[in-house]
């Protein structure tokens, strides 16, 4: 037993030795993983290292390869656009432009859309793209299995036909001006691809190079691209679960660019310092107090108004985020098309408040409940939102609860007085045409816009429709947009190239160039 | 010796069963329906139903059980809810990180508390006793988390020694990389183990000091340290070995924790994540093996505990290999 004992303490020492020797010798290379290629000035972007890597951090791993599939979040970021490409993309700042699709036409009666593809593409596996390719990927998104969140938004397509190999005809059960948006987001797959939740075969810039679930996702550039080759070599995308790990590794140069930061208290690191740049995007998720517009007291606009009013968003934000996020008033974000500033509508006025409380047959208040989801930054703004109401009489009680039941009980069952959520994606005001959605607005006037809108031949005429929406949902306080989320990249100075809003979760990497010298 | 190997292989398997039935009737009273977290905020209800049934949570409790603990037996610990991916090759390519890990943080513990444990006690009455042992009382309160934070600020971000976090794509190719990336978390979840290790030892060794056996060794004119090996040591030995056996497993609930304090990709993370999204087959598959683990190390520390106290062998009557004197 003596030799026993003895013989493990001594191994146990070799190995605290060795894990010490390891340590100190991993100095040279975490330091100067950054000092290779070019001499370039730091900071400038005209030369750069076509043969970059470029590290990017991310919160966001994929659960799977496959967007129809529940792949999540996480596989959009890295792959839309990168690794797969639809007939369509939307553009960093939110506008539509072709992509796989040479160009279209539109039958007269709106309801015939023809596609025709680009000559020349090549998917990853060699195989030239052809119009079976693009239906079978269509049909993957609308077809019963599809777990995609964009399924409801393309049922009105009725049939697919490819009368030649570059020729998509997509038939209509009634029109549909969004259609062209909605295929931006609909990855174009090899119709013979297999295993697609964990390999590939798209037409983009990159392929995939490997997939280390629980760690980091490689993407190479791909010799045989149609277009404009990506102006790096390769791209790793870091995949962290801890906000505080992701903003180290990017204080340590392990990566080098954090598509989304979601905390402003890290920030204070990156400030004022010449290595980091701190990108003040533009995103597109709105965080809602939203009313039961069918209870009272909320069925009463005047009440909805009171609420807004009294409510001030400004030191909401400030106090949330500092510097960063914006005010809108209303559900849509400055990348829609059909933007306009509607801060004004319902200003913070607490005065104001108590006038409309008192009209509405409130003047001694009215107390409700608040179903407030358990994670950031609900509660915090919950508990704001209640010390403002209390100024004017109101009393709020406010109930946490998870995710999951928030599904159940506000957005299924709508057994709620009034909630605080966040809604994530571009051009969702359509909602408030749905008497049917979880907040119950029912204005028919507003379901007709809307409904017109998606019927409208012409871009303008779909987006002076909305604009109308956008007013008339303001005008009765629909809900109250609290405010607009910021969307903030961080990135090292050596970097140029990268998106900044960040549109749909998607992080396009194939213009990122990274300058040799870092000083 | 094989009446008592056949027992302890017969309380394994039934344990395991048992840990598996709690296992998964605890799992089905957490709220929230799994088939919810799959979808987004503008799925229909249809697409719910159908994702319901697509990973089965539609069917009777017993016939989920059941058909659960069929792929078990066949070594199978089904598929992901959300990934759609099997359970167990991911489990077992992150083994790679939390065995590792687990391990060497438990070894250091050890290293660290055995000698400081000693001199703790040894020097009880000196002040240098008394400053380790309210270190040790300290260590125990101190969070791992929170260690680990330290150690990133002072190690990765001020000196640059060390890395943040992190784990090499290609695992243990290049083992001075992974042992590098390793090094912040061993030292975190070795640090705060120890502090509880080193009361346990000190508490051993004091003891040990009082006893008469040891004045008796003395009085027979054997050195301090002479008597401290031949007779001391055994008898210390015997209820740190018991401890450490639940402390092994304590290192992989700390773990747990360090994994995401320092993004490695380990099973923590794995199982953290499966929480957030009511991955049943994920958290199933991470707990029943590491309930096994846990059953396997306490069966380990029985046996070494027979190796080094002989009465334990003979009150028992078990014949053990290398027992013949």
């Amino acid at each position: 037993m003596n030799s026993k004992t003895t013989s493990l303490l001594g191994a146990a020492l070799v190995l605290a030795l060795a894990l010490a020797g390891c340590g100190s010798g991993s100095s040279g290379s975490a330091g100067s993983s950054g000092s290779a290629g070019s001499t370039s000035g730091a900071g400038t972007t005209a030369a750069y290292d076509p043969d970059a890597t470029i590290e990017i951090g991310s919160l966001y791993e994929p659960q799977n390869l496959d967007n129809t599939a529940g792949g999540g979040q996480g596989v959009t970021e890295a792959f839309n656009g990168n690794v797969y490409e639809g007939l369509f993309r939307l553009t960093d700042d939110g506008k539509v432009e072709s992509l796989l699709a040479k160009d279209h036409t539109v039958s007269k009666d709106g309801l015939t859309y023809t596609f025709t593809l680009r000559d020349g593409v090549k998917f990853h596996s060699g195989k030239p793209l052809t119009s079976a390719d693009v239906k079978y990927s269509i049909e993957k998104v609308i077809g019963p299995d599809s777990q995609s969140a964009r399924k409801s938004s393309l049922t009105v397509i009725k049939s697919i036909d490819t009368p030649d190999d570059s020729t998509v005809k997509v038939k209509l059960s009634s029109k549909s001006i969004s259609l062209v948006y909605n295929l931006s987001y609909v990855w174009i797959v090899n119709s013979q691809a297999k295993n697609l939740t964990t390999t590939e075969d798209g037409t983009g810039p990159y392929t995939l190079g490997e997939w280390k679930r629980g760690s980091a996702l490689t993407l190479e550039r791909f010799p045989g691209y149609w277009g404009t080759p990506a102006t790096n070599k390769q791209v790793v995308f870091h995949y962290f679960t801890d906000a505080t790990a992701l903003n180290n590794a990017l204080l340590t140069k392990a990566v080098d660019v954090v598509t989304s930061e979601q905390s402003p208290d890290a920030l204070a690191n990156f400030e004022n310092s010449a290595d980091y740049t701190i990108n003040n995007g533009k995103s597109t998720t709105k965080l809602l107090l939203a009313f039961n517009d069918r209870k009272a007291p909320f069925d009463k606009v005047l009440v909805r108004k009171a609420i807004t009013s009294a409510i001030d968003n400004k030191k909401l934000l400030s106090s949330i985020w500092g510097d960063y996020g914006t005010l809108i008033g209303s559900m849509v974000p400055p990348t829609d098309p059909w933007y306009e500033d509607l801060t004004s509508v319902n200003p913070y006025d607490p005065n104001l408040a108590k006038q409309e409380l008192a009209q509405a047959g409130y003047a001694n208040g009215f107390s409700f409940t608040l179903d407030t989801p358990n994670y950031d930054p609900h509660p915090t703004v919950a508990t704001f939102v209640k010390s403002e109401l209390a100024k004017v009489g109101i009393t709020v009680n406010i109930n946490v609860i998870t995710a999951d039941q928030w599904y159940t009980k506000v957005y299924k069952n709508h057994d709620f007085a009034a909630t605080l959520q966040e809604h994530v994606n571009d051009r969702d005001v359509v909602w408030y045409g749905n008497p049917d959605f979880y907040w119950g607005y029912d204005n028919p006037q507003v379901t007709k816009w809307v409904e017109q809108a998606e019927q409208s031949d012409t871009a303008e005429g779909q987006t002076e429709l909305l604009k109308k929406v956008n007013r008339q949902i303001a005008a009765d306080a629909a809900s109250d947009w609290l405010y607009l989320y910021p969307q903030i990249v961080v990135a090292s100075s050596s970097l140029s190239g990268y998106p900044v809003n960040g549109l749909n979760s998607q992080f396009y990497a194939y213009g990122i160039k990274k300058s040799g010298g870092r000083g | 010796m094989t009446a008592y190997l056949l027992r302890r292989t017969a309380f394994l398997v039934v344990s395991l069963f048992l840990a598996a039935v709690v296992l998964f009737l605890l799992l089905r009273l957490l709220p929230g329906d799994p088939a919810n977290a799959l979808l987004s905020v503008g799925a229909s209800p249809e697409q719910v139903a159908a994702a319901r049934h697509a990973i089965g949570t539609d069917r009777p409790l017993l016939q989920q059980f059941v058909s659960w603990l069929g792929e078990m037996a066949r070594l199978d610990l089904g598929s992901s809810f959300v990934s759609t991916l099997p359970v167990g090759p991911e489990i077992a390519a992150r083994l790679v990180v939390t065995v590792p890990l687990t391990l060497l943080s438990f070894l250091l513990a050890v290293v660290i508390a055995v000698p400081v444990g000693f001199v703790a006690a040894y020097r009880a009455s000196t002040w240098y006793g008394s400053v380790l042992s309210a270190l040790s009382q300290l260590g125990i309160a101190v969070p791992v988390f929170w260690v680990g934070m330290l150690l990133i600020t002072v190690f990765a971000l001020h000196l640059g020694v060390l890395p943040a976090g992190g784990f090499p794509q290609d695992d243990w190719a290049d083992p001075g990389e992974a042992l590098t990336s390793l090094t912040l978390p061993v030292v975190t979840i070795a640090l705060v183990m120890s502090a509880s290790l080193i009361r346990y030892v000190r508490s051993a060794t004091l003891d040990v000091l009082g006893s008469d056996y040891l004045r008796t060794a003395r009085a027979l004119g054997s050195s301090f340290i002479g008597a401290m090996w031949r007779h001391g040591l055994r008898n210390a030995v015997v209820p740190v070995v018991s401890i450490l056996g639940i402390e092994l497993a304590t290192t992989f609930l700390g773990a747990v924790v360090v994994e995401s304090v320092f993004a490695l990709p380990g099973l923590g993370t794995m199982l953290v994540k499966g929480f957030a999204q009511h991955d049943y087959p994920v958290i199933q598959g991470i707990l029943v093996v590491s309930t096994f683990a846990v059953l396997v190390i306490g069966f380990a520390a029985d046996l070494v505990q027979r190796l080094v106290d002989p009465r334990l062998r003979r009150s028992l009557g078990g014949r053990f290999p290398g027992d013949g004197a």
